[in-house]
């Protein structure tokens, strides 16, 4: 095949089998991106830690979690044996935090996963196809949409009866629409583009042209905005356990244990908000990762 | 050389060696790099480049309109002798609208979809001047028909989205116009519109001028466009004015190897159809790393060594027509001899 | 010279050409489309509401190897008339007829058809895919039409050294890291992928600076001729039109106001319209500007277009004939003009006498 180019100083080159200088793909350059991001390296590190102390809870616990002592009820922060102070039932507050991070992460983490992967399917499949099946679907998100996600969730909960699974099961119902939502203006907006309409014009069907055009444009903002979701998660599984409908004792969950310590808010006040400190701490590092991610995905900055 | 005529008129607008470098990314980006200009009342001068040459960077450091945190300013502009680089917010917020005002390509994102326009002109004016709403909407009234908006009166209580192109465009410069400003800067007013708008707009600007005294910038990078309304041209390349001079002089006899290419490349220069039309070679340079010597010179057809060593100081060639180039001598009469034919590489030395 | 690219046909007979070269590539009959606007609910149960009438009733046809200019104001219905041709719309009637076939017709499928009708658009950003490398974009074509993938590869590649961008350097890049002018070339480089016979270039070098935009026309000049391709380039620069059409089409509201051969049309226009677009163009005469505008105000709204020709709002010829009677586009000497004036008997006072008015 010969290839004498007309362009003037270009060599003649084989077309085929050449190497070819690869630019670093998108998501390399989004990493590169979060890398020199110094609140997405803060936010990622914390993440990482709290990840790290879920996997190993048990080998890292000072002292058992469960076992209970009547008499060092409530000491305060900094008693001997209790780095962190002790609950209401004498159980080791340091520990507890840390096997909770386990429960709480997994109740944060699960329900936005599950949710991501039908919602995004739920809204995409409206996006690209627009009219009537835009109309019926989206019309039908926006009823579960119009309750309050609170509300929803614990109305979910209350209806399905306490316990892990029902928790996560109305949490996920919670997520579906937000997400589908999201996604289906994402992809309504990609659809428009010129690309998808050179597809279209080239002959592509509709199932290439989502699987090869839309789906990359897409799941990347739709993901951005479920990363946000995992703190509002984690807040509302802690919602639930505090209201006895997630977790149930005597496992360590920070909402849980939120709820347990009410009681001891006025006699050892530090010791109570140290659940929240945890909860707050976590999903601020999700917020702050997702709104890192969210300028390192934008291609033109 | 020959005593410039506008020195003795004083300039409205005079930039002296301005700067400008966007410090935000990776590497600082050298937009603007040592641009002189300075426009007298009544006179309209065209600001022409392609994108990055960084026309708009100088027209939007005239009203201070970049974000001030990571952009840097140095030199001098002065407005109405005013210093405007020395300005605080307060006196900043007073000057613009009021002495210096700006139009945009785009009338749709400049005005604000929730007003109706003539609200919008009300708001503007009483921002500035301690005056009623009543009168301030008659001068609103008035706006409307000096831009000759047809049925000025209803047009006032309209939303910019209900307006056409042409309309909306009018109804940014009577906003502009508001609070009698002394100084417009317009921002490439007429590339969007259709070309039978465009003529309106662009007779509209000259009218202004002549009747308001007002003093214009045009920044565009249609020549076509220019010619219709500009006294001067000044034409723009990497950050740098490489010729300035009357727009007569520039458009017959380009001396600036940039502008002369610029002026071959028009689609309308080519005489026989079918004729290849004489393009520029490459791209424009990279603003982040700008070549120590002149900057179009790996484009140009007429480089030599000398060209690559250092920066071209401008040269006047008579008339106020000056220009930033080592070969003026090689790029004399080239339009008027040979319109059709690209020009060859001269050898000799200058 | 060989590039590389072989001209085998995929779907073995619609490749074929019929009728020889004076039969046209592509006609077009009484293409409609209205778009409705957004109905109340009242309205969708009454059957009333507004339409655009984007493009009422266009005949045209392209020759085979032909540039055919077409320009006209924004809401003339020209970009319309471009997506109606590539059936990205569904037109509301009218046919459009390639290479002897009815599209859509069993001689001729739309995907058959799309192979050998593909288009530039004006945004050369948001038309390729940033999560894909640019030869993937161009591959992606060929791909659809059953080339497989190493095939496909080949000729993305071969197609971008042609294009003037070597295969090496650019192949494995993305949109945002090219340039404006590059990123149109690999645009005009996908387009030509699939082995097009008619390209529809939509404002495809506006977007362009002049200098660029000159490398990209000449460009274009050298691939028609290298692949024998057939041109419509709509665009609203006049001084391009002019330049590259061997016929131009004048659009005025959804309808064709004249077309003819490039040169005579734009020294001698002979629709009233065409002549106030045509004085509409800046002088580049700094001792000539223009004085007067040729037409005042905006385009009229294609929602509610003006009875008769629809140019009468406008026309500094117009009569009160031009608002009751629909001019018909009148076929003289290579020249088609819808106005009543260049209609005998119209009952238009300069009709019959002022065919060639200046």
């Amino acid at each position: 095949m010969n290839m004498t180019s007309t362009v003037a100083g270009i060599a003649p080159v084989p077309a085929a089998a050449e190497p070819v200088e690869r630019s670093p793909g998108f998501w390399s350059g989004v990493v590169r991106k979060l890398m020199r991001d110094p609140v997405a390296l803060g936010a990622g590190a914390v993440l990482l830690t709290l990840i790290l102390m879920a996997i190993f809870a048990h080998q890292l616990v000072p002292s058992d979690p469960y076992a209970t002592s009547m008499l060092k009820r409530l000491k305060p922060i900094g008693f001997e044996g209790f780095p962190l102070g002790s609950d209401e039932l004498g159980r080791d507050m340091l520990s507890r935090l840390m096997l909770g991070t386990r429960l709480s992460l997994f109740m944060g983490i699960t329900p936005v996963l599950i949710a991501f992967v039908i919602g995004s399917g739920v809204g995409i499949l409206p996006g690209y196809a627009g009219g009537l099946v835009n109309t019926l679907i989206m019309r039908t998100i926006d009823i579960l949409y119009a309750f309050p996600s609170v509300l929803l969730a614990i109305a979910l909960s209350g209806a399905l009866g306490a316990g892990i699974g029902n928790a996560l099961l109305s949490l996920t119902i919670v997520f579906i629409p937000q997400i589908a939502r999201v996604a289906e203006s994402v992809t309504t907006q990609v659809r428009g583009r010129d690309y998808v309409e050179a597809a279209r014009a080239s002959g592509a069907s509709p199932f290439t042209i989502v699987r090869v055009h839309v789906l990359g444009n897409v799941l990347g903002p739709i993901f951005v905005f479920a990363t946000s979701l995992i703190a509002v998660s984690m807040i509302l599984a802690s919602g639930l356990s505090f209201l006895g409908l997630g977790v149930r004792p005597p496992e360590p969950e920070w909402g849980l244990m939120l709820n347990t310590l009410r009681t001891a808010i006025y006699t050892q006040p530090w010791v109570a908000a140290l659940p929240g400190v945890m909860i707050f701490i976590t999903s601020i590092s999700f917020n702050l990762l997702s709104d890192s991610l969210r300028s390192a995905m934008d291609v033109k900055s | 050389m020959n005593t410039d005529t506008q020195t003795d008129r004083t300039p409205i607008v005079s930039v002296r060696d301005l700067r400008v470098t966007f410090t935000g990314g990776k590497k600082p980006v050298k937009a603007v790099n040592g641009v002189d200009l300075s426009v007298a009342r009544g006179e309209t001068v065209a600001l022409i480049g392609e994108s990055g040459s960084g026309k708009s960077v100088t027209l939007r450091s005239l009203l201070r309109l970049h974000p001030a945190r990571r952009t840097r300013i140095e030199g001098r502009i002065d407005v109405a002798g005013v210093d405007v680089l020395a300005m605080n917010n307060r006196t900043l917020a007073d000057y613009r609208g009021r002495i210096a005002s700006m139009i945009f390509q785009e009338p749709l994102l400049a005005l604000d979809p929730v007003y109706t326009v003539g609200a919008q002109i009300v708001e503007s004016i009483r921002r500035h001047e301690r005056i009623s709403p009543a009168d301030a909407r008659k001068r609103a009234l008035e706006l409307f028909e000096r831009v000759r908006i047809p049925s000025p009166e209803r047009r006032l209580d309209a939303y910019p989205h209900e307006m056409s192109g042409g309309m909306r465009q009018r109804a940014m410069i009577a906003l502009a116009l508001a609070c009698r400003p002394q100084v417009l800067l317009a921002d490439e007013p007429t590339t969007a519109l259709d070309a039978t708008v465009q003529i309106q707009i662009l007779l509209l600007l000259r009218e202004l001028q002549r009747e308001l005294g007002l003093g214009i910038i045009f920044v565009t990078h249609d020549m076509g466009a220019a010619v219709e309304v500009a006294d001067r041209f000044a034409v723009m390349y990497a950050g740098r004015i490489v010729e300035e001079g009357p727009t007569r002089e520039v458009i017959r006899n380009p001396r600036h190897p940039y502008t002369l290419a610029l002026m071959q490349a028009r689609a309308d220069g080519a005489m026989e159809k079918g004729a290849r039309l004489a393009s520029i070679p490459g791209a424009p340079p990279d603003l982040a790393n700008l070549p120590a010597g002149c900057a179009f010179a790996e484009r140009c057809t007429f480089v030599q060594p000398a060209c690559l060593q250092t920066q071209p100081d401008a040269v006047e060639l008579g008339g106020s027509h000056r220009a930033r180039c080592l070969r003026t001598d090689a790029t004399a009469h080239v339009m008027t001899r040979a319109a059709t034919h690209a020009p060859r590489p001269l050898t000799e030395t200058a | 010279m060989s590039t590389g690219i072989s001209i085998e046909h995929i779907g073995a007979p619609a490749g074929s050409d019929r009728g020889g070269p004076a039969q046209p590539l592509l006609t077009v009959n009484k293409l409609v489309k209205h778009f409705d606007l957004k109905k109340s609910f009242v309205e969708t149960l009454v059957g009333g509401g507004k339409v655009v009438r984007a493009v009422d009733g266009v005949d045209f046809k392209i020759m085979k190897g032909e540039t055919l200019g077409v320009v006209g104001e924004s809401g003339c219905g020209k970009s319309t008339t471009a997506r109606l041709l590539m059936h990205l719309i569904d037109p509301s009637a009218g046919e459009i007829v390639f290479n002897g076939e009815t599209v859509g017709s069993p001689q001729l499928s739309l995907r058959e058809y799309r192979r050998q009708v593909q288009m530039v658009f004006q945004d050369s950003y948001s038309s390729l895919n940033p999560r894909l490398t640019i030869q993937d974009s161009i591959a992606f074509g060929p791909q659809v039409h059953g080339v497989p993938k190493q095939e496909a590869v080949t000729r993305a590649r071969s197609l971008l050294s042609r294009v003037g961008l070597e295969p090496r350097r650019f192949a494995g890049r993305y949109p945002h890291e090219l340039s404006g002018g590059q990123r149109q070339r690999v645009n005009i480089a996908r387009a030509l992928a699939c082995e097009p016979r008619l390209v529809i270039l939509d404002e495809a070098v506006s977007a362009l600076d002049k200098s660029v935009e000159a490398q990209v026309l000449n460009l274009l000049m050298d691939l028609k001729e290298e692949f024998g391709l057939t041109y419509l380039f709509i665009s609203h620069d006049l001084h391009v039109v002019r330049y590259i059409s061997d016929r131009v089409m004048v659009m005025y509201l959804g309808k064709v106001a004249e077309t003819g051969p490039a040169e005579a049309l734009f020294q001698e226009p002979h629709h009233p319209y065409t002549r106030a677009l045509l004085s509409s163009m800046p002088s580049m005469d700094p001792d000539h500007r223009t004085e007067q505008a040729a037409l005042a105000g905006d385009p009229p709204n294609p929602i509610d277009p003006p009875s008769g020709c629809r140019f009468h709002t406008r026309c500094p010829l117009a009569e009160a004939v031009c608002s009751q009677r629909v001019p018909i586009l009148e076929n003289r000497n290579q020249r088609e003009t819808a106005c009543l004036i260049h209609e005998p008997g119209s009952g238009h006072s300069l009709a019959g006498t002022a065919i060639h008015a200046s």
